[in-house]
Parts: C-alpha cells; sequence; structure tokens
C-alpha cells in the first residue's frame, strides 16, 4: 500500500491540530478558579497552551521525523542537497510568529484589562511625581532623627504623603470602576507574616477573611523588605515594596479556604512565610467581623492577659514584643496552627526577628515591628 | 549565499620563524600566555571546575527538596546555597565557558593568528578565578543570602561580608567579561583574513558579534547598580534603601538592564556553535545563512529594551508592563528564525548521530520549551500568576540547561579533537546524552506544574502537597550530577590517550578546520585564502578546492 505523502502530511496536521486542542483544555495544570480574574488568565493560558502544544508537536515531530528518516547510513560519505534557504518558506515562517505574538498579546491587553490593570488609581507612573520631589524633600539626616522615635509610621509615610491616590497593581475592573470597594483590607507584609487590618472595623488578623461575591481591595505595604502577596487560586500577584503602596482588587466567587504565599524571598524563613484567605458568605464573614471585635474589646479591657484565647494570635501585633520573654509557648503553638507552621521551626523565626536586621537598617521601625505598622496601617 | 571566488590577489603571508609544528608546553597553561588558544582552553577548564561547584550546591538544594520540611541545612545556609549556585552558574560558569569557545575559535576560525588585544585578553581570563574564589569564600565566612538578584532591601540585610563579597566578586567577573567582549568585537571587525567578508564568517562569529554587543552595552549598568548596592552596604548611602528614602526599584531596572540581555550573553554563542556544528553532521548547507546571522543582531537589539518583563509585579505602572510585553514576544520571532532554519537544515541531509550532534539536537528538543514557556512569561496576565515560581525556575532552565549547557558540551564534543588532538570516546559520550537528557527532562519539567500550582520559588520549606513532584525532580538532579561522570572520565581520559585526531576529522569547510590538530602556536603556516563558503556541503566543487588550499599551503612553505 502506498500513500501520497501529501496525504500523510494532512494526516499528521489533523492529529496535531486535534491533540493541541484537547490538550489546551485538559491540562488539568492549574489550581481551583476562585475569582473571574482566573477565569479570564485561565482561558488566556489554555490558548497558549494550545498554541504551544502545536509548536512543540511540531518541531518534535520534524526533529524525531529527520532523526530517523535523514540518518546517515554506514558507508555512505556524500553529502546532501545543497540547498541554502528559500525564501517564501522563510517568509512563512516568520510571519506566522508574528502573527501569533500579536494575537497573544492582544488577548493578554484584554484579559489585562477586564482584571483592572488599567484602572488609573493603579497604574499610574508614581516614580515621576517622585523624582521631581526627591532633592528637596526628605534629606537623610532628617530622615534619620525621625526614625529614632519608633512610634512613628516610619517607612511607609515619608514617601507616600505626595501621592495618596496611587497605588501600582491590579485595580478596579471597567464594571467595578469609580466604585468604591464593598471592602477594603489594609495587608502589611513583614519577615515572615502578612498582617491584615479592616480600618471599617479596627480589627487586625493574621488570617484573611472576605465575603464572598464582593469587590474586595487590598492595599499592599511592606514593613522592611519586598515581599509578594499572592493568591494562586485568585491568579493574583503583587510585590509589596517598603515606602510604595499597591493594590490588588478582585471579587472571589467561591467560597473556600485558599492558601496566600509570599513569592518574593525576603530571608531566610521566605518559605514559612504563609497565611490563610478564607471566602466566606456574607453572614459567616459578619459573624467573623463580630467575633473579632469582640475580642478586640476585651483584649483592650484585660491588656495584662497576652495567652488568653486561641484567637489571640489573630491580633499578633500587639502581643509581638511579649513573645520571647513571657510564655511563648502556647503562642507558638497557636501560631504553628493557624499558619500551618513546623513549630520547630517558629522556634528559630521568633528570634530571628529582631536579629536579622544589620545596624544600618535596624531602625526602631524593624526593632519593634509592633507599633509602626499598625499607626500606619490604621491611619 | 554563494562565494566560492578564489583570492587570487592575496598573496600567501609570510612564513612564521618558528619551527611548523611548534606546541605550549602542558605547563604553560597555567601560566599568564597570552596565546588566545592556551586562554581558550584555561576558561573552558576553570568554568568547569566552577560547573562542577555550582552542580554541588544545587544537588544540596535539590536534597533539601526531597522533604517538605526544611531539615538538611539552616535557612541560612540554604539562602546562600540558591545565591552561590545561581551565581556560579551564571558568571563563573556559562558567560566565561562561552567566553572560552570564543577565544579558541574566534581567530581560528576568521583566519587570524590571534585576538586582537592578546594581553588584554589574558587579562579578562585570570580576573576569573580570583572572582570565583571570593564567591567560595563567602560561602564560608557569610553566605549572600539575597539571591542572585539581590534585591534590597533585603540583600542590605544579611550581611555586610557576604553580599560585600558578592558584591565585588561580580564586579571582578563583570569587568572581565567586558574586556573579552571588546577584544571579541574587535577582532571579528579587524582581523579577518582579507578575502573573508561579513557575510562569509561561520555563524559562531555573528553570534559571538551580537554577544559582544550585548556585554559591553549591559555590563557597565550592571557594575553601575553593584556600585550604587555596596555604597549604600558600606557607606550607609541610600540609592536604593527605603529607609533613607531610595528607591528598591530603580535597583531592580538597572540589574535587569543587564540581567535580560544576560539570558543571551550567556545563550547567543550557543546559537552560533548549533549553526555550525549542524550542518557539519548533517552534510548539508545552513538553511537562510543571512537569516540565521542578522537574526542574531535582531534578538541583541531587542534583548536590551525587554527587561522589566521581570519587574511585571514590581512597582511598575500599566504602560510599562505593557509595552515590555510586547517586546519580549516580538523576541520569538528571530528566536523561531533559527529554531526552524536548524530543523530546514536537518530536513534532507545525511545525519550522524555522533555526541555532538545528539547535545546540538538535544538542545533544539529542550531550548524549544524555554522557548515557549518564554513567551507565555512575556504575557502580562499570566506572569502575574507564575512570577517568582517554579514556574520560572523551569523556564530559565529549560533555557540555560537546555540551552546553554547543552550547547556547551555539543561545542566540547565538536571541537575537542581540534583543541587536544585526539577523539572523544563515542559510547561514553552517548552514555552522557543519555543520562543528561533524561535527568534534565526529569528535574525540570515537574517544576512547570508546581509552579502553575502555586509552589513559590527560593523556599527551604513547602506545602506537603507538592512532594511527589519535588522528589521526581530530585531524582533528575541526582541522574544530572552522575550523568558528568562519564563527561569527566572521558574528557580526561581522551585527552591523554584518546585516538589522534587527524587535522579535520569532521570534514568540515570553516577555517578551524583547515590546519593541524591541534593548532600550532601561531594558528596556521600559511594565513589561508577562503575557497569555499563555511557551509558549501553537497556542492561539487569543495572536495577539489579544499585539495587546491592545502595544495597552495603546501607548495609554498
Ligand atoms: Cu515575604
Ligand atoms: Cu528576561
Amino acid at each position: 500500500m502506498n500513500i501520497p505523502s501529501q496525504i500523510l502530511t494532512l494526516l499528521a496536521g489533523i492529529a496535531l491540530t486535534l491533540i493541541s486542542l484537547w490538550y489546551g483544555q485538559n491540562h488539568g495544570l492549574m489550581p481551583v478558579q476562585a475569582s473571574d480574574d482566573a477565569v479570564a488568565v485561565d482561558g488566556l493560558f489554555n490558548a497558549m497552551m494550545t498554541v504551544s502544544m502545536g509548536i512543540f508537536l511540531l518541531v518534535q515531530g520534524v526533529l524525531i521525523f529527520s532523526i530517523f528518516k535523514f540518518r546517515r547510513r554506514a558507508g555512505d560519505e556524500t553529502d546532501g542537497p545543497p540547498i541554502e534557504g528559500n525564501v517564501l518558506l522563510e517568509i512563512v515562517w516568520t510571519a506566522i510568529p508574528v502573527v501569533i505574538v500579536l494575537v497573544i498579546s492582544v488577548y493578554s491587553f484584554d484579559v489585562y484589562k477586564s482584571m483592572g490593570g488599567f484602572d488609573p488609581e493603579a497604574s499610574d507612573d508614581p516614580g515621576l511625581v517622585q523624582v521631581a520631589m526627591m532633592p528637596d524633600s526628605e534629606s537623610n539626616a532628617a530622615f534619620n532623627t525621625a526614625s529614632d522615635t519608633a512610634s512613628a509610621p516610619l517607612i511607609n509615610a515619608p514617601r507616600h504623603h505626595h501621592h495618596h491616590s496611587v497605588a501600582l497593581g491590579i485595580g478596579a475592573s471597567p464594571e467595578t470602576a469609580n466604585k468604591p470597594a464593598d471592602v477594603t483590607v489594609n495587608v502589611l507584609g513583614m519577615q515572615y507574616a502578612w498582617i491584615f487590618s479592616y480600618p471599617e472595623s479596627g480589627i487586625t488578623s493574621g488570617e484573611l477573611h472576605i465575603p464572598v461575591d464582593k469587590d474586595v481591595k487590598l492595599t499592599l505595604k511592606a514593613q522592611d523588605v519586598i515581599h509578594a502577596f499572592w493568591l494562586p487560586e485568585f491568579r493574583l500577584k503583587q510585590d509589596t515594596i517598603p515606602g510604595q503602596d499597591s493594590e490588588l482588587r478582585f471579587v472571589p466567587r467561591r467560597v473556600g479556604d485558599y492558601p496566600i504565599v509570599c513569592a518574593e524571598l525576603c530571608g531566610a524563613y521566605h518559605g514559612g512565610m504563609v497565611s490563610r484567605l478564607y471566602v466566606q458568605t456574607q453572614e459567616d464573614y459578619d459573624q467573623w467581623v463580630q467575633s473579632q471585635v469582640a475580642l478586640k474589646d476585651s483584649q483592650e479591657s484585660a491588656k495584662t492577659s497576652t495567652v488568653a484565647s486561641l484567637d489571640a494570635i489573630a491580633d499578633p501585633t500587639p502581643n509581638m514584643g511579649d513573645r520571647a520573654t513571657t510564655s511563648p509557648d502556647p503562642i507558638r503553638q497557636q501560631i504553628s496552627q493557624k499558619f500551618g507552621i513546623d513549630d520547630s521551626l517558629l522556634n528559630q523565626v521568633q528570634p530571628a526577628t529582631p536579629t536579622t536586621a544589620t545596624p544600618t537598617t535596624a531602625t526602631p521601625a524593624t526593632a519593634t515591628p509592633t507599633t509602626a505598622p499598625l499607626s500606619a496601617m490604621h491611619s | 549565499m554563494t562565494q566560492t571566488e578564489i583570492s587570487t590577489t592575496s598573496a600567501p603571508e609570510a612564513v612564521p620563524a618558528h619551527a611548523p609544528t611548534a606546541q605550549w608546553k602542558w605547563w604553560q597553561y597555567f601560566t599568564f600566555n597570552t596565546d588566545h588558544k592556551v586562554i581558550g582552553i584555561q576558561y573552558l577548564v576553570t568554568s568547569f571546575i566552577f560547573y562542577l561547584i555550582g552542580g554541588a550546591l544545587a544537588t544540596a538544594i535539590r536534597t533539601e527538596l526531597a522533604t517538605p520540611a526544611p531539615n538538611l541545612v539552616t535557612p541560612e545556609t540554604y539562602n546562600g546555597l540558591l545565591t552561590l549556585h545561581g551565581t556560579v552558574m551564571i558568571f563563573l560558569w556559562i558567560v566565561p565557558a562561552g567566553a572560552g569557545l570564543a577565544n579558541f575559535l574566534i581567530p581560528l576560525m576568521i583566519g587570524a593568528r590571534d585576538m586582537a588585544f592578546p594581553k588584554l585578553n589574558a587579562v579578562a581570563f585570570w580576573m576569573i578565578p580570583p572572582s570565583g574564589l571570593l564567591l567560595v569564600l563567602s560561602f564560608f565566612l557569610e553566605s549572600p543570602q539575597a539571591g542572585w538578584t539581590s534585591y534590597p532591601p533585603l540583600s542590605l540585610m544579611t550581611g555586610k561580608v557576604g553580599e560585600g563579597l558578592w558584591i565585588f566578586s561580580l564586579l571582578i567577573s563583570g569587568t572581565s567579561s567586558i574586556l573579552g567582549g571588546l577584544n571579541f568585537l574587535t577582532t571579528i571587525l579587524r582581523m579577518r583574513v582579507p578575502s573573508m567578508k561579513l557575510n562569509d564568517m561561520p555563524l559562531f562569529c555573528w553570534a559571538m558579534l551580537a554577544t559582544s554587543g550585548l556585554i559591553l552595552i549591559g555590563t557597565p549598568v550592571l557594575a553601575g547598580a553593584l556600585i550604587l548596592l555596596a555604597f549604600d552596604l558600606l557607606a550607609g548611602t541610600a540609592f536604593f534603601n527605603p529607609t533613607g528614602g531610595g528607591d528598591p526599584v530603580v535597583y531592580q531596572h538597572m540589574f535587569w538592564f543587564y540581567s535580560h540581555p544576560a539570558v543571551y550573553i550567556m545563550v547567543l554563542p550557543l546559537f552560533g556553535v548549533i549553526s555550525e556544528v549542524i550542518p557539519v553532521h548533517a552534510r548539508k548547507p545552513i538553511f537562510g545563512y543571512q537569516a540565521i546571522a542578522y537574526s542574531s543582531l535582531a534578538i541583541s537589539f531587542l534583548g536590551l529594551i525587554v527587561w522589566a518583563h521581570h519587574m511585571f509585579t514590581s512597582g511598575t505602572p500599566a504602560w510599562l508592563r505593557m509595552f515590555f510585553m510586547i517586546t519580549t514576544m516580538i523576541i520569538a520571532v528571530p528566536t523561531g528564525i533559527k529554531i526552524f532554519g536548524w530543523l530546514a537544515t536537518l530536513w534532507g541531509g545525511k545525519i550522524a548521530l555522533n555526541s555532538p550532534m545528539l547535545f546540538a539536537l538535544g538542545f533544539i528538543a529542550v531550548f524549544v520549551i524555554g522557548g515557549i514557556s518564554g513567551v507565555m512569561l512575556a504575557s502580562v496576565p499570566f506572569d502575574i500568576h507564575v512570577h517568582d515560581t517554579y514556574f520560572v525556575v523551569a523556564h530559565l532552565h529549560y533555557v540555560l540547561f537546555g540551552g546553554s549547557v547543552f550547547g556547551i558540551y555539543a561545542a566540547i564534543y565538536h571541537w575537542f579533537p581540534k583543541i587536544t588532538g585526539r577523539m572523544m570516546n563515542e559510547p561514553l559520550g552517548i552514555v552522557h546524552f543519555v543520562l543528561t537528557f533524561v535527568g534534565m527532562n526529569l528535574t525540570f519539567m515537574p517544576m512547570h506544574e508546581l509552579g502553575l500550582l502555586g509552589m513559590n520559588r527560593r523556599v527551604a520549606l513547602y506545602d506537603p502537597r507538592f512532594t511527589t513532584l519535588n522528589q521526581v525532580a530530585t531524582v533528575g538532579a541526582y541522574v544530572l550530577a552522575v550523568s558528568t561522570l562519564p563527561f569527566l572520565f572521558n574528557a580526561v581520559w581522551s585527552w591523554m590517550k584518546g585516538e589522534k585526531a587527524s587535522e579535520n576529522p569532521w570534514r568540515a569547510l570553516t577555517l578551524e578546520w583547515q590546519t593541524s590538530s591541534p593548532p600550532e602556536i601561531e594558528n596556521f603556516e600559511v594565513l589561508p585564502v577562503l575557497t569555499t563558503g563555511p557551509y558549501d556541503y553537497g556542492m561539487n566543487h569543495h572536495s577539489e578546492s579544499m585539495a587546491e588550499t592545502t595544495a597552495a599551503a603546501t607548495g609554498s612553505s
């Protein structure tokens, strides 16, 4: 039986297309989709996977076919045909990739827009403002004396009173633009924890609770070094940079609890810098807020007892200074339960927090991580 | 491309005074020697030693990651391991190995007796050992722990000694790289035999032309960033330190302005190698000489305007993210031109499946995966998800291991007969290739999935749900560690006792094969005259004209 090579090529092309189309939808490589952004990003990813699989199969197919078909037989010392090029072919394999990358660029642009990447509040360049301000404002000397007062929101404030509204990141999507967010949470990244504070209710927590189907805005700050706030199930990530605000705005669509990961190397215990995000129904969320408010009130009335309840750790910052000295063990236990960190690791983490900073950077802001961030966040 | 004109006007140059087969004594390879071939070998051997050190660090990292708990080394040591692994592999292995190949090959390929600035060349090499020793020293004093990217403010807080040594080491190797780039550029532009026009050059020379341009433009900016970082670290200035009003994002811009092009500094020379190896062992002219040559220049130019794709989740505004997304995507086009050109060269050829060719074919097979994931990473919305995750670790190793390291191995197997005058052992070469190919995919393929699912990079402890994939990667890393053994044995044994190589064992057409193996001290007894193009395989005249060259050479001596 002799099948013409054109038909074989056609069949191979069809098989390649079908495999690519199937794989693009069935790779199963992404975690669950917990937001509209995740659905949009996955659509883009699937499209890219389809094209990628096609190119992958084409290249590997040609390679393997050539190895078998055009292998040099023993004793054959002759050369192959002296073909030096083919202008038409070269134009085709230049033009096709151009079209592919342009289509992917346009698609990416579209997805980025739908996520809220072009919200002017989150996408303008604060650097321009910054550069203009630099020479006449904050001199180092003035700054250093300011840093002697532990209560000042040292790192975050000085740069940022020039431009309140701009925070880079992912802002409001076209649907939620020009509307205030339903829930705003201030997020502070520090070695090696995330601290969440809720301006409306005044509560502070080591884990993030948000109501489902609500427009949530996270404002991100960093206390000491650069961290990156990553929600894999929401396909969202943004660096938190000392001295520069950033934000993430999204609508959670799926009740559940999800990991919060620090993605930027931030020191020895970077891998332990994890927390949980709880997406709750409105009732559960309200209940949680109320319990936290009650806890906060009870703590304020009885400040002496630091290890009172399991949830004390939900408000870890006021206790931070006491940890090393007063009965640290129950707290560690609670941390390890809450954050899922190995207790022995925490043993190392806790003394490490104040000591990792070198003298130059060990301003009171890092040495006493308790008061500065809180005042920064509540201001 | 047909340039078969036999230059009759340029008379053979004067025969050098020394004995025609003059060779260096073994101990002269350990001295300040200005012969480009000695320097090339010095670069290659030194960088390979650092490859073994970087590999040992990688093996330690993968051993730590065999379990989710951080139970092998302290977290500080772990960050030291990953910082030094990245730094050693980039600045002491791939970049100097590329420089070694360029040193050995460029003058031979263009018919020159040495590089343009031989003393500068030796100075450049002799900066590599102290640079490497400083890094090794730092590991025992106080490891730098901020990653090879060394972002402030973290890099200002992890210890002055280690970070200071790291900066100093990079400034030295960066200077070495600049001197090398200057030398390659001048040599290629000014030292070619008169009969060789730019479009007659072997493609490796085009690749080094493009690489040298990147080195000369990019590396000074890295040096600037490092000097400012050193001031912040040691003198308490606040260029990048936010506690003093500095901007850490400015460091990222300066760092990546060099370090993205650095990817091309590391891979372009090996693109050049692949363009040399494939036509010889497929017995066919390279398909689309000019397209491949100019695509190197295009990659080089575009490589300078894509750096902020490493900063899509950093302090960058939307317009900047979009601009760098598009420029980065476009780089896929000249890269694709090369890959398709190589495939078309193979098509219809007489492919010899020997060790150099296996590594060259392996290069295409794995590099294309890194190229594809690179286009994906350029897409801002997708990059936001996978930035700083194991997906990026997978991508960069497919580019730098699958690309650069496979390319370096292809080059060593291909030019070993020329460098040492002896053939390498074929069966051991095939074992080496199989182990490397399997180990590489076993190590890095699962990392794509890890990153997509939610595993961040640069961590010593991780969520236990990632254990299985990590263990696959660890097994792969051990296979890679073992894979270096047959190569090491093969290289050392063949160098001493291997079968003697003829002048031109692969029947290649480029000029380095038209002199003795190894070449005598001043390369050519009589400077060669170009009679065929570098890739004129299958054109009936090439065998005769090669004979003519030889006849002319012997006749005039
Ligand atoms: Cu962190
Ligand atoms: Cu890059």
